[in-house]
């Protein structure tokens, strides 16, 4: 079977403001795969999500999503932005966004089929939306959001998910939640799925694959290969150790090193 | 110079009359509108302009003095607009819209009711745009001391307030009334608005109030200076308003001359757009800032000059 | 009320409230509110300008609120500051007041382009605006669902190609062709409470936009048809009910939101 990566980012460098945002990056996102894109605050991980959505303008390397160059993106990405709708006035219910989700590209009124209408509550049952599927996006709690926002993406069939730091203002429990809906919808809908973060313990149990970004450096590979004392040393340009405790993972830098490019990790939450 | 001031200008009644009021409006939206472009209140300014106009056309329908009319409506825009909260949040701006909205639709009803029961011509005009050649003599002394008391107040809370809107946790920590100064704030400012637009009409005060603090704000960092560069700039461009409006009536025997506030908001907003040529920016600033205290525009306010 | 000279008016008055409802929803839903009010302001002087050189004021009402909708377009973009287009719009009322104190009607004429006449459109303009208007609204019809997504989450529509930027230009267009057809019979100062409070008031109704949007056309024709019956009855200007109403509608909603909001929040 032919597995063409759904995402091919090669050699990928970026200066902005004279400042090299992004060194020469590379890594491969497959079908099906789940890959979190980790880095402190600041470090390129936007910018990176930027390049890819095509927003953002490379001076070396090339993006290829379903092995096309990135001009003829269009439906086959989807793309979660961390939080959108803060306004309860809006009048847009979770439903109609999803629904906004298959053709907003199309001109003129809505005039939905009763397939694409069961298409609809297919996702919003999906992704676990049913019981607030009938009230206004803009009240929702950010992880209810989360879902309606993955709902959208993932109607339009896309084989390629991004999603902006979706965990960042998520309460430790919604943050489970969305981290195992999105390893259900990576494999279930045949999705890559790449999101970024500042901290990875959260989705050790269910990453395929790490890309690991600082100093605009990174390093790609499942997380056994990569979150290794020696590969995140040469990427930091110092020492840092590796400690694994109780299947969570902390990076420590000597004392006197700077670590303040090293994300920071949630304190120890047992379950 | 006699191209320049045409004939009976320095001797002219109504001309007094209006280089007095004219620059007393000046100093006193100049000194009140660099407080409200640093605080970035420019909207707020312009929201009491409209709930101004609604002060005056109910004024002149009720006969009260114009003067009392504006600032009175200022006034108590003033203290709703307080109560209403002046968070920036869109719902707020909505809200600040429709009240606005239903306000000017007031200021309609009050200017319809002058014209036709009054049967007196040019009221809306009047209002509006100001006719600062027809402000009765008398309003002097009563201007000139609302002006003196705001420009004293400002003087006296500038500080405490600017620190107030850069921080209001730092301010209330160190005993700064954050709200009442807020409070003491929008008062002077509906009081100069009141004033101007005596000078050049309701909805055009807004260029005499932000138009030369903007502009001394783009060419100095300086507070000091720039409180006084705005005076200088709203003074010198009423007084030439006042002066080409006086001698447009001579240019063209038929006509009945052009407003003097037309005048005074084309030079406001030439001398706006002249301050952004760069190299007029570079020379004024380096000849007005001393190594004196620099202000830095506060950290999350939108509008900035 | 209803014959001769009024049947126009009651026409134009009904095409106003469509497109003021219509364009309203999105200008409400973008928190536009600005731009909705400054850009008649900036009309005004395109008015005032055109009758003094004898060219129909619509021509003028068109060119200017075209000028002030594409600069305040490219102003914000660049990121300047509210000053400038504040400061900009100031000049373009002076201007008009300029305009119109050059010729020798100028109180009515004031008066009738900044708070609104019944008999704002003579019949020679009758086409035109009605034009304008069905251009409006089918605009809008047109984009809907742009319109919708780039309001509410624009970086989802960038990734999708949609062109926010590129929207939001076409957007103040139609904003500018509402001013131009609305102004006559509103009034530049009032045009854009008709264009926030309807559909303010009927997304507090509503959480379904399509529902919402229909509804502010409804709350539009209720309120610029009572608006010139009044005005019709009592000889004060349309654009004193207009701003009254609007605001009474507006407060309507938020009535209505707060109390099915603790009505929910009992039921669980």
């Amino acid at each position: 079977m032919n597995t063409l990566p759904v995402l091919e980012v090669n050699g990928v460098s970026v200066t902005i403001s004279g400042r090299k945002i992004l060194d020469d990056v590379s890594f491969v996102v497959q079908q099906g795969e789940f890959t979190g894109l980790i880095g402190s605050n600041g470090v390129g991980k936007t910018t990176l999500l930027r390049a890819i959505l095509g927003l953002q303008r490379l001076d070396a390397g090339e993006i290829r999503v379903n092995g096309e160059p990135l001009t003829a993106r269009g439906r086959s990405l989807g793309y979660v932005p961390q939080r959108v709708l803060l306004d309860p006035d809006v009048p847009m219910r979770a439903r109609d966004f999803v629904a906004l989700g298959l053709d907003a590209h199309r001109y003129g009124f809505a005039r939905r089929t009763k397939e694409q209408r069961a298409l609809v509550e297919q996702m919003l049952h999906d992704v676990d939306a049913e019981r607030f599927a009938n009230a206004r996006v803009g009240s929702l709690s950010g992880g209810e959001q989360q879902r309606v926002l993955i709902a959208h993406a993932l109607i339009s069939q896309p084989t390629l998910l991004l999603l902006d730091e979706p965990l960042a203002n998520l309460d430790p429990r919604s943050v489970q939640e969305i981290v195992s809906l999105l390893h259900r919808v990576a494999k279930e809908h045949h999705v890559g799925v790449l999101l970024s973060a500042h901290e990875m313990n959260a989705l050790l149990p269910v990453m395929d694959c790490i890309v690991y970004l600082t100093n605009g450096r990174a390093a790609s590979g499942t997380t056994d290969e990569v979150v290794r004392s020696e590969v995140l040393s040469a990427l930091y340009g110092h020492h840092v150790d590796v400690l694994k405790l109780h299947g969570r993972v902390l990076v420590v830098a000597e004392p006197g090193q700077d670590d303040s490019d090293i994300p920071q990790h949630e304190t120890f939450t047992v379950n | 110079m006699r191209w320049l001031f045409e004939p009976g200008f320095f001797s002219s009644a109504p001309v007094h009359t209006a280089i007095v009021i004219g620059a007393v409006s000046a100093i006193v939206s100049a000194i009140v509108g660099v407080v409200t472009v640093v605080r970035g209140q420019s909207f707020a300014g312009h929201a009491l302009t409209d709930v101004a106009t609604t002060g005056g056309s109910g004024a002149s329908l009720w006969g009260i003095s114009p003067l009392l009319g504006f600032i009175g409506a200022g006034v108590l825009g003033a203290g709703a607009m307080d109560l209403a909260g002046v968070q920036r949040a869109r719902g707020r701006d909505l809200a600040t819209g429709i009240v606005l909205g239903a306000a000017t639709g007031l200021s309609a009803l009050f200017l319809y009711l002058d014209t036709t029961r009054s049967a007196s011509t040019g009221i809306t005009q009047q209002i509006l745009f100001g006719s600062i050649f027809t402000v009765d003599p008398s309003t002097i002394p009563v201007a000139v001391i609302f002006s003196v008391a705001t420009v004293a107040l400002i003087i006296w809370i500038y500080r405490p307030l600017l620190l107030s809107s850069l921080s209001p946790e730092l301010a209330s920590a160190r005993g700064i009334r954050v709200r009442s100064l807020g409070l003491l704030f929008m008062l002077a400012l509906a009081i100069s608005v009141g004033l101007s637009s005596i000078a050049i009409g309701s909805v055009l005060s807004t260029a005499l109030l932000i138009g030369p603090a903007a502009t001394s704000l783009r060419l100095t960092k300086n507070l000091r200076n720039a409180f006084v560069l705005a005076c200088v700039l709203g003074v010198v461009a009423t007084w030439l308003g006042i002066l080409f409006a006086y001698d447009s009536y001579y240019w063209d025997p038929s006509s009945q001359g052009l407003p003097v506030s037309f005048f005074i908001v084309a030079i406001i907003f030439l001398s706006y757009l002249a301050s952004g040529i760069s190299g007029v920016r570079r020379s004024v600033a380096r000849r007005a800032d001393t190594g004196n205290a620099r202000v830095a525009p506060p950290s999350g306010v939108r509008e900035v000059a | 009320m209803f014959s001769g000279f009024m049947v126009n008016a009651w026409l134009i008055a009904t095409i106003v409230a469509f497109v003021a409802g219509v364009v309203g929803f999105f200008v409400v839903l973008r928190g536009s509110a600005f731009q909705a009010h400054a850009i008649p302001n900036g009309a005004f002087a395109g008015a005032a300008g055109a009758s003094l050189i004898g060219v129909n004021p619509l021509i003028g009402l068109g060119v200017f609120s075209l000028g002030a909708a594409l600069s305040i377009g490219r102003l914000s973009r660049r990121g300047r500051s509210d000053v400038v287009t504040a400061l900009a719009l100031i000049m373009m009322l002076a201007l008009g007041a300029a305009f119109i104190s050059q010729s020798t009607e100028y109180e009515p004429q004031i008066f009738s382009l900044l708070f609104g006449e019944i008999l704002g459109v003579s019949t020679s303009q009758l086409l035109p605006v009605i034009v304008l208007g069905l251009v409006c609204v089918l605009a809008v019809s047109v984009l809907y669902r742009r319109l919708l997504l780039t309001s509410i989450a624009p970086e989802i529509a960038a990734s999708r190609g949609l062109h926010p930027a590129r929207i939001e230009t076409i957007f103040l267009i139609i904003i500018a062709c509402s001013t131009t057809m609305t102004v006559p019979v509103v009034g530049a100062f009032l045009i854009f409470a008709l264009m926030i409070g309807p559909p303010a008031a009927a997304r507090c109704f509503s959480n379904r936009p399509e529902v919402a949007l229909a509804l502010s056309v409804v709350i539009a024709l209720v309120t610029v048809w009572a608006s010139l019956a009044s005005s019709y009855t009592t000889n004060w200007p349309v654009g004193f009910f207009v701003g009254a109403i609007s605001a009474g509608w507006f407060a309507l909603g938020k009535v209505y939101a707060t109390w099915s909001r603790s009505r929910a929040e009992q039921r669980r």
